[in-house]
């Protein structure tokens, strides 16, 4: 089967700066994918190369098997990019922006298509309000919508959610999750890490313009050998032996960062040589935030 | 599996054309009617004041001789300020990329934009003509020669146009373009007076304006005469189109300032 994406060694330079450095990754058909990196990783980078906005400076990218530069035209077909900047036509209403959209993308008579994609993105009491007149959620609800109208089987979303309110947020993951249950690839940037964790089976993490993690969720979640543990105790006083571990003092109680689960009995069997009495236990797994800055911190 | 909905070749190109074409129906008080009542007042004032001073081909009366010029320099300045400032808008707003994303080929891409400036040009033009008709005598000679430079002369502004929309990054860069290179040669090329006036340094100067030959070539459609002969004034004409066509192609391909 073709991959929905395929960068082998792209590298994006503006003179001295790498904004990529050498990616290359895979995303496979059919895969809900996440890209994630702090704020100038590389990730809208290697999403405008993908979609033909940015020449790479070296390497080569594909959509479903198509080179971005040699096939530009079925690569470009193949794939929805949501953009991550608020940016619309202050000439036309809405359902004048989708049917332009559609028809650049080479269709006619797609209004059947448009209409669904309105009423999943309840755009359609606004079909003919001009766009200037929408808020910014709606506006970015229309930009998710021409992303999807010609059908692609490759929908990229960079930052969709950023200064949407819960609402959108809710509609537009439910919208997502059955377009990729339909078929459709998904990949995302965000920096909600808890969205990519609930909705990405795979993970690449980009810093410096390179590749410095790519694995399930899962494993970069099992990645992280640690676990917390939140305690109560009375007194509320921690032995100095255990203070190195404070990750956080609360109050009432300190949260614990421990590096490995065996851990525990040490923290137990101190608080009882302290004379310290636990009141509340709780231990918790790390999440894909912690993995995300523990990879980070050491690349 | 997903089936993709059947692509037609061309329609890309037809929608970017249609888009243009609404975006400026869609303010046509500012696109149209403005530009017409601009030149109703160039030819109020002008022909009312130089009508007595300035020599013109014979037997031609000096507001008769104004029109076409008028018109001429509406349907040049206007094709250039529709692909510009789109162009330059788009750019500034960043919705630009609802036609970079798209399979457009940079062909299609310059034909439509070419094709919606020489439209405006030639809507405004004849609204020029409707609203100033009516008050001169005016003969139509050679009507097939002043189409075939209306159309020519505004795709050379309209190319002009894409150039300066794909070179400016900020409306100051655009009025530069407008105040420093289209005005002065619009209002240099003889729309209000016959190059035969001018002492010989600047006739000859006038000769190195290409605009000068758009509004020569035209008047002669309508009064069977001009300064050059037609047939060379339309060589320059539409060698000025090709030479610019050609670099707006190869910007266009090469993605500059479009595609980074």
């Amino acid at each position: 089967m073709v991959p929905a994406i395929e960068v082998e060694q792209v590298s994006k330079h503006y003179g001295g700066l790498r904004a990529l450095d050498g990616v290359s990754l895979k995303i496979e058909a059919g895969e809900f994918f996440g890209l994630l990196g702090p704020n100038g990783a590389g990730k809208t980078t290697l999403i405008n190369i993908l979609a033909g906005l940015v020449v790479a400076t070296g390497g080569v990218a594909r959509v479903m098997g198509h080179d971005v530069v040699g096939e530009y035209r079925a690569a470009r077909r193949a794939l929805g990019v949501v953009p991550q900047e608020l940016v619309f036509d202050p000439f036309f209403t809405v359902r004048e922006a989708l049917t332009f959209q559609s028809g650049y993308f080479g269709l006619r008579d797609n209004r059947e298509w448009i209409d669904e994609v309105m009423r999943h993105l309840d755009l359609t009491g606004k079909a003919d309000t001009n766009m200037r007149a929408l808020s910014g959620g709606m506006k970015r609800r229309v930009l998710v919508a021409q992303a999807l109208v010609h059908k692609p089987p490759v929908i990229v979303l960079d930052e969709p959610t950023a200064g949407v309110d819960v609402e959108l947020r809710q509609a537009l993951w439910k919208f997502v999750r059955q377009l990729n249950r339909d078929g459709h690839t998904i990949v995302l940037t965000t920096h909600y890490l808890e969205e990519a964790e609930a909705l990405c089976s795979r993970i690449a993490m980009l810093k410096h313009g390179r590749v410095v993690a790519l694995d399930t969720t899962q494993n970069l979640l099992s990645r992280h050998s640690g676990c917390y543990v939140e305690l109560r105790l009375a007194p509320d006083r921690l032995p100095d032996s255990l203070a190195a571990l404070v990750a956080q003092r609360r109050e009432g109680g300190y949260r614990l960062a421990l590096s490995d689960y065996i851990e525990i009995e040490r923290v137990i069997a101190e608080l009882r040589a302290s004379g310290v009495a636990i009141q509340e236990m709780e231990v918790m797994s790390p999440d894909l935030e912690e993995v995300f800055v523990q990879i980070m911190s050491k690349h | 599996m997903i089936v993709p909905p059947a692509y037609r070749p061309l329609q890309g190109f037809y929608t970017l054309f249609r888009k243009e074409w609404m975006r400026f129906w869609k303010v046509s008080i500012q696109t149209i009617l403005a530009p017409v009542l601009t030149a109703l007042l160039f030819l109020v004032v002008f022909a009312y004041s130089l009508r007595s001073r300035v020599e013109i081909f014979p037997g031609v009366d000096y507001a008769a001789f104004l029109v076409p010029g008028l018109a001429m320099m509406s349907v040049l300045q206007n094709a250039f300020a529709n692909s510009s400032s789109s162009l330059m808008q788009s750019k500034m707003t960043g919705n630009i990329i609802f036609v970079l994303l798209p399979p457009l080929s940079h062909q299609e891409f310059f034909a439509a934009y070419l094709l919606a400036a020489v439209a405006r040009g030639l809507v405004v033009g004849a609204g020029v003509f409707l609203a100033t008709v009516w008050f001169v005598d005016l003969r139509f000679e050679q009507p097939l020669w002043a189409i075939a430079f209306a159309a020519a002369s505004s795709g050379v502004l309209g190319v002009l146009g894409i150039i300066a929309g794909i070179y400016s990054d900020k409306v100051d860069e655009l009025a530069a373009f407008q105040n420093f290179i289209i005005l002065p040669l619009t209002f240099l090329s003889g729309v209000f007076y016959s190059i035969h006036s001018l002492p010989p340094f600047w006739q000859w100067l006038s000769h190195l304006n290409p605009i000068f030959y758009m509004v020569d070539g035209f008047r002669y459609g309508f009064f069977g005469a001009s300064d050059v002969p037609p047939g060379v004034s339309l060589i320059v004409v539409c060698a000025s189109f090709f030479a610019l066509s050609f670099l707006t192609l190869w910007l266009l391909r090469s993605g500059y300032k479009l595609r980074h």
